[in-house]
């Protein structure tokens, strides 16, 4: 679906931008200029606005990014259960550091803060989908799920 | 020997959460029903008399919090629920949501009733979008059934950030802004979403308010330790033999919930600290561990109850390296907004780097406190001010580990 | 009323007053940096933490309400530590260059470390290293200066409501920012320079062309003329220590000559002349229905806004050009016949409240005289820093007059520095000139002050003409609206773009409260009072002019030299 439809979605909800880019990022993985400014039109705001909102939260980016985005929890629970390895492992197995994406455009790695399931520490996610209890042995089986 | 009680955790486990059947077969809304035929007035009077204190962690009784919004005039008035979880090992709300959701929503349209409001949100963290089904379907199946009446209720997603559990910045991201905390007052009671008087609860606060209707707020008062009644959810985290969640009453010990209930610690190894409350709260050392866990108690150790999360170290954990990472993330989550917490965050995570790397000496520890000291009463909300409590506490009870890594 | 004690003085304030308001009263200072007299509450620097008796927290003064009995202490050692600990905070990622900055001795941090004796801050300095902003020929940004107080985005976005500025990222990362992060040429912003008189310090400030003018007197090829624009007198003694509206005009001449001008002329020729085109424009629309209403299109703020964000009412705008860009193409073509000076050697430089003037100063459309009009533009700012250079001593130099040919005005030209001036003006001499008859009393005074919005009507015999008046573009917005639903019912509006007109312009002394830009105005009609002429149509120069060179009103010649159109900005991102 084109952004413009994907915004024009949620026209009707007031402060609904936030779900908005929500729905463009499932799309594109990022919030292009174009969705910014056509969210600013949609929702009545100045783009400056609409720019820093889209800036504000960190699950947001408006730089292109893969299109898989791995988030690993790296707050105090994940940092004690070994959070450092599984973050080695993800960098080993996909080539590339944190806050970067494959070449291929697949994957971006980018920390995240507590993701509420630390019952089964380490925790990442896929595109917000969470995974449980990662171990560098379970890196490569979860990657291929989305090879 | 302390025991289980679940209040809001009652129907873990005995029903299909996607079947709101299975909730009215436990007696599930009856307390709506309830309250519905009540006086307004005498309703919150009842939630007052339970001294339900705020689940989220700032502790404010309930009941009077409600009567601010009840008595304020205005054409239009908000009840949102605060999930916003935020706080590194917790996920007390998300257990109640993911198996009980009509708890919540039923909470919701007592307080919605009580108030006067007709709209609710559910402000849900953008780490859990599996909720979002789970909580939209349960909506539909209480619309459907009538039980709401004219109360409808919105889920809207958060997008990553831990400040947005501030009930004013949670009310600016709903309106689709930045989610920076406001200065109060007004407190949202008298203006909160798009300037209307709102109720902004915890989860766990309204998923314990149908159990106080059913059974009066006497029955709840009479719970735990008075001044701060009822039950708490709480996560084990860390160093614990059960990695799990438990709800007890509020005067069972931390050493009753780390032992008796998490099984204390792995692999023969001793204790060295616990933090509970989440990731701001207080480092607490062995010789504090037969504290009550409920709210005034865990003040008066300089701790605080906070969300509930039981993060457990054993003796072979850097306590030093761990509070490098907390203040990390109070870097990466503080909005901004004010000077004290926008620098203050980064600079103690620059001082907690340096001693952490072995190349601190006494004049950074002596200005962490100071700095720490400072943002507690200065910054502008509570991230803020509670973001240097466990720099705080662990050069308090934990001095030894920085001065081994002392310059 | 509510009763408290502040350090143990006891103060009875109206209910709904703040600790900050309460403490002004009873004389107790309170340190404060991302306050301002005229905006919201930010309550984000927390400079102005006090202690409430009773509360763990510290109270931020200029946020927190008073309440009955409440005690307050505002220098007990927990409240100074917390305010020194804050400043060392900010002083450490601010780049410690005070010597080179634009608002060394003129900024409120450098205030505030002085006072709280910053000496040895013990966080590391650590400054960002972001790049600095020099797209626009008017406004440059220092990012690395920012304090975040936020009362630039205020000023452009509540005030002016042009929404080129926002923030960015969060945390320490976060940003005072122009649109979608990108250049500040490239956002709406119209180049008022409101964002400089908000800033507490040097992270916004008008982009100094001193050196060029240095440049330019010592070159001996150029005649360096000057104009001096109608707000500029009442602000440019603030800049060398007198009070608002003290500097004598012909002192302020004279210390013009001592800097090197060769030649002092004043833009209030050009207004009286700026009435005469534009009065008889009106009258035109007037009978032979042409766009109305009628804009004032002095402003070149509000002309770059206009462009900018009501492109579909470009029609509405007068054609004359601002008195600067008339008296651009004037100076060299008439003036230069008069004087027998070759126009090439002429280098024009305006002296303007005015940060929008450099840009329109440098449009490429502004070269009627086959030069650029005005060779260069300087702030009210850049000329007091150019006499406290030049050490001049005001007290004990004696006047000059204009030079001639356009140095002569009236009080009608004065006002134009005031918001409703130009309305005021124009209604002067229309009058006189629909009538026939001779306006007794020439005070219109409902067009003046700093209201946001003043309306009037003038019974032009029989017809009815009815005027709006707006300063701040906010206001002008407000207008604009209307007149873009067909609901407008006036025929004839001013708009300036800054608060209280020219007075408050972006390149004026610094102004942080309104209430500054009132003495400015007030001063500025004591002005008009004095003058023997206050009617433009009776300005001697402007007649000879008209007789000797332009012929009529709305004429050929005042066609190529004085008229112009404006054209559509399109920016990407509004």
């Amino acid at each position: 679906m084109d952004y413009k439809d994907i915004i024009a979605s949620y026209a009707s909800k007031p402060g609904g931008i936030i779900e908005a880019y929500h729905a463009v990022q499932k799309e594109l993985s990022y919030l292009p200029e174009e969705a910014v400014a056509e969210a600013a039109r949609v929702f009545n705001l100045p783009v400056s606005d609409a720019y820093g909102v889209a800036t504000f939260y960190s699950m947001f980016s408006v730089t292109p990014r893969g299109k898989n985005v791995i988030r690993i929890c790296e707050s105090a629970p994940c940092h004690v259960a070994g959070a450092a390895q599984v973050i080695a492992a993800l960098e080993r197995e996909l080539g590339i550091k944190m806050g970067e994406s494959t070449a291929d455009g697949q994957f971006a790695l980018e920390f995240a803060e507590c993701v509420g399931q630390c019952q089964a520490t380490p925790v990442i996610t896929i595109n917000r989908k969470p995974y449980l209890d990662v171990s560098p042995a379970t890196v490569p089986t979860i990657l291929a799920e989305y090879k | 020997m302390a025991e289980e009680m679940r209040i809001v955790l009652r129907n873990y486990g005995k029903i299909d959460p996607l079947k709101i059947d299975d909730y009215i077969a436990q007696g599930g809304y009856k307390s709506l029903e309830k309250a519905s035929s009540m006086d307004k007035e005498a309703l919150i009077e009842e939630v007052r008399k339970s001294n339900l204190r705020g689940r989220g962690g700032a502790g404010f009784n309930c009941g009077q919090k409600w009567s601010f919004a009840y008595k304020a005039d205005a054409d239009e008035k908000y009840v949102i629920a605060n999930a916003d979880e935020g706080e590194p090992g917790t996920y007390k709300d998300r257990l109640i949501m993911e198996n009980d959701p009509h708890t919540l929503i039923e909470g919701m349209a007592i307080c919605a009733y009580a108030i006067g409001a007709t709209k609710g949100f559910i402000y849900l963290r953008g780490e859990y979008p599996q909720l979002i089904d789970v909580l939209n379907t349960a909506i539909a199946q209480a619309k459907e059934k009538g039980i709401l009446k004219s109360f409808d209720i919105e889920v809207r997603s958060g997008a990553g950030a831990y400040v947005c559990g501030e009930e004013t910045a949670l009310i600016e991201s709903i309106e689709g802004k930045r989610g920076e905390p406001r200065f109060k007052p007004p407190y949202p009671p008298s203006e909160g979403l798009w300037m209307k008087p709102t109720i902004v609860n915890n989860i766990e606060t309204f998923a314990s308010i149908p159990v106080i209707i059913e059974k009066g707020g006497e029955w709840y008062a009479s719970i735990g330790v008075p001044s701060y009644p009822g039950t708490k959810v709480f996560t084990l985290t860390g160093d614990v033999n059960n990695k799990t969640f438990v709800e007890v009453p509020t005067n069972t010990t931390i050493r009753e919930i780390i032992y008796q209930f998490g099984g204390g610690i792995p692999g023969g190894k001793k204790f060295k600290a616990v933090q509970i409350g989440g990731t701001s709260g207080a480092f607490i050392p062995d010789s504090l561990l037969d504290t009550p866990v409920a709210f005034d108690n865990m003040s008066a150790i300089g701790a605080t109850l906070g969300s509930g999360a039981v993060l457990v170290l054993d003796e072979s954990r850097d306590i030093v390296d761990v509070t490098t990472r907390i203040a990390k993330f109070f870097e990466h989550e503080s909005c901004g907004k004010c000077a004290p917490c926008r620098e203050g965050t980064a600079r103690m995570h620059e001082l907690m780097q340096l001693v952490n790397s072995g190349k601190g000496g006494q004049q950074d520890i002596e200005l962490m406190q100071k700095l720490g000291n400072v943002m507690s009463i200065a910054c502008l909300c509570g991230l803020g001010q509670a973001a240097p409590a466990p720099v705080l506490t662990t050069i308090k009870h934990f001095g030894t580990d920085y001065n081994a890594k002392l310059m | 009323m509510v009763n408290l004690t502040i350090d143990g003085i006891k103060v009875s304030v109206p209910e709904g007053s703040t600790i900050l308001q309460a403490a002004r009263e009873v004389g107790v200072k309170i340190p404060t940096l991302c306050h301002h007299p005229d905006q919201a509450v930010k309550a984000n620097c927390r400079v102005c933490v006090c202690e409430v008796e009773g509360n763990r927290l510290l109270a931020a003064a200029c946020a927190q309400p008073v309440m009955e009995g409440m005690v307050v202490k505002t220098r007990t050692p927990k409240v100074i530590e917390a305010r020194k600990t804050i400043l060392e905070l900010i002083l450490a990622n601010h780049p410690q260059d005070c010597l080179n900055c634009i608002r060394n001795g003129n900024c409120e941090l450098q205030d505030l470390a002085n006072e709280y004796f910053i000496r040895d801050n013990p966080f590391t300095l650590k400054v960002r290293g972001l790049q600095k902003d020099y797209s626009t020929p008017s406004i440059f940004r220092d990012p690395d200066k920012c304090v975040l107080c936020r009362r630039c985005v205020e000023a452009c976005t509540v005030v002016q409501s042009v929404n080129a500025l926002g923030l960015e990222n969060r945390g320490v990362l976060s940003m005072v920012v122009p649109t979608m992060g990108g250049d500040l040429i490239d956002s709406a912003c119209v180049m008022c320079g409101q964002c400089i008189h908000a800033c507490p310090v040097g992270a916004i400030g008008e982009v100094e062309e001193i050196d060029k003018l240095l440049a330019a007197i010592a070159d001996p090829d150029k005649v360096v003329v000057t104009q001096i624009a109608p707000a500029v007198r009442v602000a440019i003694g603030e800049e060398v220590g007198m009070k608002t509206g003290d500097m004598p005009m012909d002192v302020f001449v004279a210390g013009l000559r001592q800097v090197g001008f060769d030649y002092v002329l004043h833009t209030n020729f050009t207004a009286d002349l700026t009435i005469l085109e534009e009065g008889n424009e009106l009258l035109q629309r007037l009978k032979e229905g042409g766009t109305l209403p009628m804009f004032t299109s002095c402003s070149p703020g509000w002309i770059n806004f206009c462009e900018t964000f009501y492109p579909d009412l470009l029609d509405n705008l007068s054609t004359c050009k601002s008195p600067q860009q008339m008296f651009g193409p004037l100076a060299k073509t008439y003036w230069a016949d008069k004087m027998g000076i070759d126009p090439a050697k002429i280098y024009s430089v305006s002296i303007m409240p005015c940060t929008a003037k450099k840009f329109e100063a440098a449009r490429p459309e502004m070269n009627a005289s086959g030069y650029r009009d005005v060779d260069l533009v300087l702030t009210t700012r850049e000329v007091g820093r150019l006499f406290r250079m030049s050490g001049i001593d005001f007290d004990k130099l004696a006047g000059s007059n204009f030079d001639s040919w356009m140095g002569a005005y009236t009080g009608a030209a004065v006002i134009f520095g005031a918001s409703g001036g130009v309305m005021e003006a124009a209604l002067r001499t229309v009058y006189e000139v629909v009538t026939g008859n001779t306006l007794e009393d020439v005070n219109f005074e409902v067009t003046r002050g700093i209201t946001g919005i003043k309306e009037a009507e003038v019974d032009l015999d029989g017809t009815v003409v009815k005027v709006a008046i707006a300063n701040g573009l906010s206001n002008a917005r407000q207008l604009m609206d209307q007149v873009r639903a067909g609901e407008s019912p006036y025929h004839f509006i001013e708009i300036m773009a800054c608060p209280g007109g020219c007075i408050g312009g972006g390149g004026q002394p610094i102004t942080k409260a309104n209430a500054k830009r009132v003495e400015r105005i007030d001063s500025i009609y004591v002005e008009d009072e004095k003058c023997a002429i206050r009617k433009s149509h009776e300005n001697p120069e402007v007649k000879t002019l008209y007789d000797e060179f332009l012929l009529e009103p709305l004429g050929h010649k005042s066609h190529e030299l004085l008229h112009t159109h404006y054209q559509a900005k399109n920016k990407k991102y509004l």
